[in-house]
């Protein structure tokens, strides 16, 4: 918390993106995160990708589960639709939604207690369905709420801050992303917005699910020493694979990169997605090279971030469903009910 | 690759420019701190303070030229400063009896005679640094009555003469010798009384003169603008005719186009070359003006003085058409002419030094223009043990600018009589103070206030014209006090940033309500880092902050100090303490600081 909330101010030449709005009409009501949690520049990093991307704060909707994590929500685009629903339990809520409006932009914000313990089969299928998505996981390797236990991301031989020591292997929710079909995997951490900003940008862009790992430390119960997620261990063995900028759809591309460096992937809106590999030997379009590659960098007490797989030929839960792509509060009752005679007309086609 | 180093915080200078208003002030009054004083309610303490700076809070809160108003954050967070002037006033107003908290005559003199000439601002200050030190000071001055210009000129509805007096009285009061109606005559013979010192604060006293056709046809009715107004303060003039031409649009003119209404004038009309964004006066200057029905005519230029048997009745004007391209004028025509009758002109359109009492064989020289070569930092003429200051030295500017070179000067005669080389000058200081006083508490009100400025009530209309003294602004009122002392953004209490500690979580990044902060990798120019920010636009000397490398990415935390708040925010956020809120006392020495014991080696 701070003494007072972050006030409006009428700057004068405050800059503003293609909506004419300024990046504090991004903004949230006022975080009540220990000061210097992970999470608040994660939300910052989120505010500022739709800022930059220019989406009306009304088209956007966010969920969450429960934590600290799911708790900042509230925090950005204040006049975004969304909701905090039951502890591991987003991912089918934002399913639901999605089949019911595709046409507004969904973010998902979770941790890595919610993900991957209590949540951990809601985010599976979520990614099995390729929901059109961000699903953001803040992962600190704690149950930051409930004031520092372990959670299943906890690194072997990761202390926590009394000492105990973690016996367990973690999960790793790139691999799981990869294994499950999510179309969109992607590492970075909170304290490198220059990465994190253009992820976020381009999983928005990018039609399916898009999941990101962020690490995101907990000040309070996940920052000493011995902890494997704390700023110092991250910053420590901070290992940059593949970057990546959304280019929208009428904007040219300037290479000032090396040729063979850059990547460009078309994007359903015609945007495209340059992956810019900083691992020369590095294929972000191939998943068992991902694989490999990521399981490889564990040995190498690497922790490896970027756009580490991209595929945008799978088709998104919408489309395979063939759901409408008309929001159903926009279709008139008579269409979304024609009537007995319809209903048996459809059965009949069944017989 | 080039890095850029990061910032000296202990260069006094640095965080003083952070303090907009006090670095724009040419004595560098700390108004932030005095500002905090006046929310306190410790009226004596705001006034004290900003006496030590400018020796005149009563008189500046009302008259000042302002130059930190124009200069203040607030104008870059939204359109209008905070009034600091008019706090100024406050303090001098609400004040309680403070002459026990200033320094009293000395029990004996240091035996040093200074000689002081004119009892303008600028001699006065001079007397005011010098007095208590134990130097013995004489103002000499041809008027009957001390002030300069500030009682000559500037006119009592502005400027009560009860305000001027008990400033000038308390300066008197230190043991200074005021011989009025005595004019130095020949600084030739004034040279041989064996002053140790002789300052010459005589003013830019000559107002020009406008020969055009016609101008010696008449008998009366053309006046010099800053003579006339002297002879309306020495009750010498107490009306005018019924319809008044005032030629020139500075300060002086509006002064002499009120004045004029108060002495029974029924037209007052200020006659213009320029279109209005070239006027010289100030805005605020000429709304008090035009609320009074002033008019003020553009595009008409002087052309002769019309009179028939020696009396003034009019005068004819080219009317004038200008190409403007970004705020310059690049050509100019005449379109026609036009007549208009007066009984009164007066000519307010400029002044200039004049020192016919000023030998050419003192050793005291001039330049091609006949104005006296001083030098800019220590106000010595060419001729030793002599000194110049205020309007005299550089031609007209104003009061503060005038206190200014007093202190200066005073230095340079403390030096020149203990036998310390004048540019032995201790330099300033600044002296960081943490602010913090327990968790999101600080000794400053930090959060924002977005109220807009309070407007100074103005006595009616028709109260006003009554009597001539009778002053026009009415001082603001205890709420009006209690928003504005709240506008201000303590620019002087600092982001301090102490690099060793800091996480680089980004909580300070994230919080900041104008985005001034980030972290970056260094780079070649203060440019290239500026590109990190979201806004980077660097208006002329605010300065980015540059940290030391951070431990743990060898990155540097950069800040834009142009737009900081100073909220504290980024301090509150932090989760180390990385960030605190400093308050930088700027101490600028005045001649009572002159360490003589360590300035002497
Ligand atoms: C009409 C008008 C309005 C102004 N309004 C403002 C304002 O609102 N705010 C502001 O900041 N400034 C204002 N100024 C400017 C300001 O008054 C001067 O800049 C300031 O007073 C200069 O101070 P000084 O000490 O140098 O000299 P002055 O104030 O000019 O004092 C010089 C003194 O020396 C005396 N003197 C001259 N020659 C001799 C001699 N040979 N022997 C003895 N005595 C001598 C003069 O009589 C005079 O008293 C105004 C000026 C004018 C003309
Ligand atoms: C059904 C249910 N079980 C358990 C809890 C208790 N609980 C609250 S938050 C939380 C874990 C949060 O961890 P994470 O998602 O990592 O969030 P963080 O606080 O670390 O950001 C748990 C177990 C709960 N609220 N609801
Ligand atoms: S407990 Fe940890 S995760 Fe929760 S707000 Fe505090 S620092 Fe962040
Ligand atoms: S906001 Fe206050 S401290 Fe800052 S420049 Fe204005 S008056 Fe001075
Ligand atoms: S004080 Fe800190 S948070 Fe506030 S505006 Fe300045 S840098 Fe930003
Ligand atoms: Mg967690």
């Amino acid at each position: 918390m701070t003494s007072f909330v972050k006030p409006r101010i009428a700057r004068k030449n405050a800059p503003v993106n293609a909506l004419g709005l300024q990046r504090q009409d991004y903004d949230g009501s006022m975080s009540t995160l220990c000061a210097g949690c992970g999470h608040d520049s994660v939300t910052a990093a989120m505010a500022t990708a739709f800022y930059e991307l220019a989406i009306e704060p009304y088209k956007a909707v966010k969920v969450s589960g429960i934590g600290c994590s799911s708790k900042t929500t509230a925090y950005f685009l204040k006049e975004a639709h969304g909701a905090n629903t039951v502890h591991g339990r987003m991912p089918s809520f934002a399913t639901g939604a999605m089949a019911a409006n595709a046409a507004l932009t969904y973010i998902g914000v979770s941790g890595d207690g919610d993900s991957l313990s209590i949540g951990i089969g809601q985010m599976l299928h979520a990614m099995r369905r390729n929901a059109n998505m961000v699903y953001v996981l803040e992962n600190n390797g704690v149950y930051g709420l409930t004031k520092g236990q372990f959670s299943a991301s906890a690194d072997i031989g990761s202390t926590a801050k009394k000492g105990a020591v973690n016996e367990q292997p973690p999960l790793d929710p790139c691999i799981m992303a990869l294994a499950a079909g999510a179309t969109f995997v992607a590492r970075s951490f909170s304290g490198d917005r220059k990465q994190l900003v253009p992820l976020i940008k381009a999983g928005l862009k990018h039609k399916g699910f898009a999941i990101i790992d962020v690490i995101s430390p907990c000040v309070s119960f996940n920052d000493h020493k011995g902890s494997t997620k704390s700023y110092a261990h991250t910053y420590k063995y901070y290992h940059k694979a593949v970057h990546a900028d959304y280019v929208p759809p009428s904007a040219e591309i300037m290479t000032n990169y090396e040729a063979g460096e850059v990547m460009p992937v078309e994007l359903h809106d015609g945007g495209r997605i340059l992956l810019k590999k900083l691992d020369p030997d590095y294929d972000p379009k191939s998943q068992a090279a991902a694989f490999s590659k990521i399981m490889a960098s564990k040995d190498a007490k690497q922790i490896l971030t970027g756009l580490l797989y991209l595929d945008e030929t799978k088709e998104d839960m919408a489309t395979q469903n063939n759901l409408s792509d008309r929001p159903l509060n926009q279709i008139p009752y008579s269409e979304l009910n024609p009537g007995p005679e319809a209903l048996k007309e459809l059965q009949a086609g069944w017989k | 690759m080039g890095h850029v180093t990061p910032t000296d915080v202990n260069n006094p200078d640095y965080f003083h420019k952070v303090v907009d208003c006090q670095w724009a002030c040419p004595a560098h009054t700390p108004v932030p701190a005095y500002i905090r004083h006046i929310a306190n309610g410790e009226y004596s303490e705001a006034y004290l303070l900003n006496r030590a700076s400018n020796v005149f809070p009563g008189v500046l809160g009302r008259v000042c030229d302002r130059p930190c108003e124009p200069a203040c954050r607030r104008t870059r967070v939204e359109e209008k400063a905070v009034a600091i002037c008019r706090l100024k006033r406050v303090a001098a107003d609400h004040k309680d009896d403070i002459k026990k908290h200033l320094p009293k005559k000395p029990d004996k003199t240091n035996g040093k005679r200074i000689a002081l000439i004119g009892a303008g601002p600028a001699s006065f200050t001079v007397a005011n640094d010098l007095a208590p030190l134990g130097y013995e000071c004489t103002i000499f001055e041809k008027l009957p009555k001390p002030g300069g210009l500030m009682r000559s000129n500037i006119p009592a509805f502005r400027l009560p003469e009860e305000v001027l007096m008990e400033e000038i009285n308390y300066i008197l009061d230190m043991g200074v010798d005021l011989k009025l109606n005595t004019p130095v005559e020949s600084m030739s013979s004034f040279l041989e009384e064996g002053y140790d010192a002789v300052f010459v604060g005589t003013g830019a006293p000559k107002g020009k003169n406008l020969d055009l056709p016609g101008r010696w046809d008449a008998k009366e009715g053309i006046h010099i603008g800053i003579d006339w107004l002297e002879s309306v303060a020495f009750e010498h003039t107490d009306k005018i005719g019924r319809e008044v031409l005032i030629i020139g649009v500075g300060n002086t003119a509006m002064d002499c186009c009120r004045t004029s209404l108060r002495l029974g004038a029924k037209s007052v009309k200020v006659m213009a070359r320029k279109p209005r964004a070239f006027f010289k006066a100030s805005e605020w200057e000429l709304e008090d003006a035009e609320e009074e029905n002033v008019d003020i005519l553009v595009n008409h230029s002087p052309k002769a003085f019309i009179t028939e048997n020696g009396k003034l009745v009019g005068m004819s004007f080219d009317l004038m058409e200008y190409d403007i391209e970004n705020g310059r004028i690049t050509d100019q025509r005449v379109t026609g002419e036009k007549i208009i009758p007066c009984t009164d002109v007066i000519l307010a359109i400029g002044q200039e030094n004049a020192f016919p009492w000023i030998e050419k064989d003192t050793g005291i020289e001039f330049d091609k223009w006949d104005v006296p070569i001083v030098d800019a930092v220590t106000f010595k003429s060419t001729k030793s043990g002599v000194f110049f200051g205020g309007d005299s030295a550089f031609g007209p500017k104003n009061i503060i600018w005038a206190v200014e070179h007093g202190h200066q000067a005073a230095i340079s005669i403390h030096n020149h009589c203990q036998g310390i080389p004048l540019t032995k000058r201790k330099p300033d200081e600044v002296e960081l103070k943490s602010t913090k006083m327990g968790m999101f508490e600080w000794r400053y009100s930090n959060s924002y206030d977005g109220s807009e400025r309070r407007k100074m009530e103005h006595i009616d209309l028709v109260d006003r014209f009554k009597k001539l003294d009778t002053e026009v602004e009415l001082g603001f009122s205890p709420e009006q006090i209690a928003t504005e002392v709240q506008r201000c953004l303590n620019c002087d209490v600092h982001t301090v940033f102490d690099a060793p500690k800091c996480t680089e979580c980004d909580a300070c990044i994230d919080i900041c309500p104008v985005e001034c902060l980030t972290i970056t990798e260094n780079a070649e120019s203060e440019e290239a880092l500026r590109t990190a920010l979201p806004s980077s636009e660097a208006p002329d000397g605010q300065a980015l902050y540059v940290s030391t490398d951070l431990p743990l990415t060898g990155r540097v935390m950069i800040k834009d100090e142009n737009i900081c708040l100073h909220c504290g925010l980024c301090a509150e956020r932090c989760p180390t303490a990385a960030w605190d809120m400093s308050e930088g006392i700027v101490h600028i020495p005045h001649a009572q600081d002159q360490d003589f014991a360590e300035a002497a080696e």
